[in-house]
């Protein structure tokens, strides 16, 4: 299926009409400054702050050198739409190379999406430019995964925390500025004598404080959490979940948090999005992903993760794929994950499925009515099973 | 590239695994290295032993010294700056530290192995998986090419690699993550050693990959009889394969135990700890149980018992005194065979 991979911006694949996520109410705005204070509206809690629709990401392969030619795309991102809800954290899980850091960035508008819109506050932000994207960059933060990579070794810890307000002056004006980092260092509960110190002095888990609180300095709205936690020791790891959990109800703060332990994401998450091969498998609240899932996905994600419980050894039935994931240079046809799915048929291999409450469980309050994008999706006891 | 030893002395059958004693015992290891800080004291007195046919998982956080331990048994520490001041190691009744170089050779890679954790840097890039793997059989068999690569299609097979015999001339780069670690396995498998030492063999790859990994060395290690020495620091990897445990805090074992006993009651605050830190089902919204402070720097190993700053129990005793590795036994005084905890306050730990 090697189709050109030469999509328009407006050109929406058409397999993927997501019929699950609600409709936008978009603000139509004619100058920047109209722009600009719409963007200073403030989202009730329960609202959506940030909508996402059919989201696609192709980087494209090319070949030669001096006459390049596009001879394929990797298809990171390919066809997502979710809703995050103020004073929300919403966990995506899913294994490595399946789309999940990727759709952080194009979040953040570090990569410029080949297709899709993101909403923030009803505006689109992929078409944005100038002050209005400046001011939507300062209302959505990033925290990073390695805390020994992502800050730079030459400047001072006051430096690094303190550079957003050389961008976004408005927030801190130049004399309050040295109080203003002391502050923050303080709220994520280091000492703020330590002002004048680089990364290497501080361990793992401080500087991932650091990195926090630099992801806090501008007073965001939503921050987007990309493995935040990984590169951690598992001791120190509680002790920044407890912070994020805390700063979330200090500064009324949305979470997307992208990880792939399963274990820390239910803890953190109301809801969460399981990703494979650049699409949403399966999105619900946490307790209908872990108790109740039905996309088979995720049923043999949740049985893989190792219990740190020994007498859950042996009652355990455990769903072992088999292979590995598929390039996402040449993704299946129909249902990505068919080539390693048990219940796969041959409509799995025409139909795309779409991610939408199966029929089976629609209008009833069962657990399993959420949305699912299987054509067999249903109720498998994995977690439980004895 | 030399031919250590003749193919007259290809290692003798198996002895069996009744032949009494255990495979490898460490006894009183010590392990520090000069650094421009101080001595940064890295292992300090570790005792374990291994049996053929059993795990032991090694548990701890970075830096507590479980790697470097593992190196020293395999005898590929850095040294200097390494230096092992104290202690022995002993492989079937003999001491490795006192060997010469050849012969620890002889039993590096044929009798104890090791899986190393990120497979991709522990390949080389320039050399195709095949010559590598072969590389097991031409040096300590004196296999001829041909026969090494022959051998070489046998292993990947036993790895479940797809396709052996048309990828073992493919190099490391052309193979995913999960299939690496799998080759990483196929290596140290190559001359079935009577022990394995896989360090965090797991760590860099995904769940549903890592599930795939464990359950093949599980498989392998029934198949062969093999000791197995596990270290990783995921609770969750432990308590699926370990049949023992030693945790370890700043070079030191804190507490042995028996997989299920090790769960159910934990008799040292820091496993204490770092059970409860696991977000539980029941404790969704409220706040984890967090260790507080960090693991100590290995150059100022907190005086008396090292995890006193971040115990909750800590008395004025901890501070002056290093706790021994108890004997832990039940309120009544009944052993419990395989436990100990080097806590001054094991009893009110496990039963308090």
């Amino acid at each position: 299926m090697a189709e050109p991979s030469k999509l328009a911006k407006d050109d929406e694949p058409k397999d993927d009409a997501t019929p699950n996520v609600s409709e936008v109410e978009t603000v139509d705005v004619t100058t920047e400054e109209e722009a600009v204070a719409a963007l200073d509206a403030t989202v009730e809690r329960g609202e959506p702050i940030l909508q996402v629709r059919n989201l696609v990401k192709h980087f494209p392969l090319t070949q030669g050198i001096l006459f390049k030619k596009q001879i394929g795309a990797v298809k990171a991102v390919d066809g997502v739409s979710f809703d995050l809800y103020q004073g929300e954290t919403l966990g995506i899980v899913g294994e490595s190379g399946c789309g999940k850091s990727t759709v952080a960035k194009l979040l953040m508008n570090l990569e410029q999406a080949t297709a899709g819109e993101i909403f923030y506050k009803g505006q689109d932000i992929t078409r944005l430019s100038g002050r209005a994207l400046k001011a939507v960059r300062r209302n959505i933060q990033m925290v990073f995964q390695d805390p020994y990579t992502s800050l730079n070794p030459r400047m001072t810890v006051g430096d690094i925390i303190g550079e957003p307000f050389d961008i976004h002056p408005e927030v801190a004006p130049k004399g309050d500025r040295r109080r203003k980092v002391q502050e923050l260092l303080d709220v994520v509960g280091l000492n703020p004598e330590y002002i004048n110190r680089y990364p290497h002095q501080f361990s793992g888990g401080q500087r991932q404080r650091i990195g926090i609180a630099r992801g806090l300095a501008l007073n965001p709205e939503i921050i987007i959490c990309d493995e935040p936690v990984s590169a951690l020791d598992v001791s120190v790891q509680a002790q920044v979940i407890n912070l994020m959990e805390r700063l979330q109800d200090e500064f009324n703060l949305s979470y997307l948090f992208i990880a792939h332990d399963l274990s820390i994401v239910r803890h953190i998450s109301d809801r969460v999005g399981v990703m494979y091969l650049g699409k949403i498998a399966e999105i619900g609240t946490d307790e209908q992903i872990y108790e109740h899932p039905t996309h088979p996905y995720t049923q043999a994600l949740l049985s893989a993760v190792p219990v740190p419980d020994p007498d859950a050894r042996e009652g355990r039935e455990r769903i072992i794929l088999t292979g590995d994931v598929p390039s996402p240079a040449n993704p299946p046809s129909g249902c990505r994950f068919r080539t390693r799915c048990w219940k796969a048929q041959d409509k799995c291999a025409e139909e795309v499925p779409l991610l939408a409450i199966p029929e089976r469980f629609k209008g009833t309050d069962s657990p399993a009515a959420h949305e699912s994008a299987c054509h067999f999706a249903e109720e498998k006891d994995v977690v439980h099973a004895a | 590239m030399t031919i250590i030893d003749k193919p007259a002395d290809v290692p003798a059958p198996r002895p069996d695994a009744d032949s009494g004693g255990p495979l490898l015992e460490v006894r009183d290891l010590h392990v520090e290295f000069r650094t421009r800080d101080g001595v940064a004291k890295a292992v300090n007195g570790v005792n374990y032993t291994v049996s053929a046919g059993e795990t032991l998982a090694v548990l701890g956080e970075s830096g507590s010294g479980k790697s470097v331990t593992a190196q020293a048994i395999m005898g590929i520490l850095d040294m200097p700056p390494g230096r092992i001041p104290k202690g022995e190691i002993l492989f079937r009744g003999e001491d490795m530290l006192k060997m010469s170089e050849d012969e620890r050779r002889k039993i590096r890679g044929r009798k104890i192995a090791m899986i190393f954790q990120d497979a991709l840097s522990s390949l080389n890039p320039v050399l195709s998986v095949g010559y590598q793997l072969g590389e097991m059989f031409r040096v300590h068999l004196g296999l001829s090419k041909k026969e090494a690569k022959a051998r070489s299609i046998e292993l990947m097979d036993q790895v479940k690699i797809p396709a052996a015999a048309a990828r073992v001339g493919d190099y490391p780069h052309q193979f995913s993550g999960g299939m690496r670690q799998r080759i990483m396995i196929a290596m140290a498998l190559a001359l079935e050693p009577d022990l394995i030492i896989a360090d965090e063999p797991t760590t860099a790859l995904d769940v549903t990959v890592q599930a795939q990994v464990m359950d093949l060395l599980a498989e392998l290690q029934r198949e062969y009889n093999m000791g197995l020495i596990l270290i990783t620091h995921d609770l969750g990897v432990v308590a699926d394969v370990a049949d023992k445990i030693a945790v370890m805090y700043a070079g030191r074992i804190v507490e042995t135990a028996p997989v299920h006993e090790l769960y159910k009651r934990p008799s040292h605050p820091y496993t204490q700890g770092l059970l409860d830190s696991i977000p539980r089902l029941d404790q969704k919204g409220q706040e984890l149980y967090a260790i507080k402070g960090l693991p100590p720097n290995l150059t100022r190993i907190p005086s008396g018992c090292a995890f006193n700053p971040r115990c909750p129990k800590a008395q004025d005793i901890c501070r002056t005194e290093i706790p021994a590795l108890h004997p832990v036994t039940e309120q009544d005084g009944t052993e419990l065979p395989g436990r100990g905890s080097a806590c001054h306050f094991w009893k009110e730990t496990i039963h308090g």
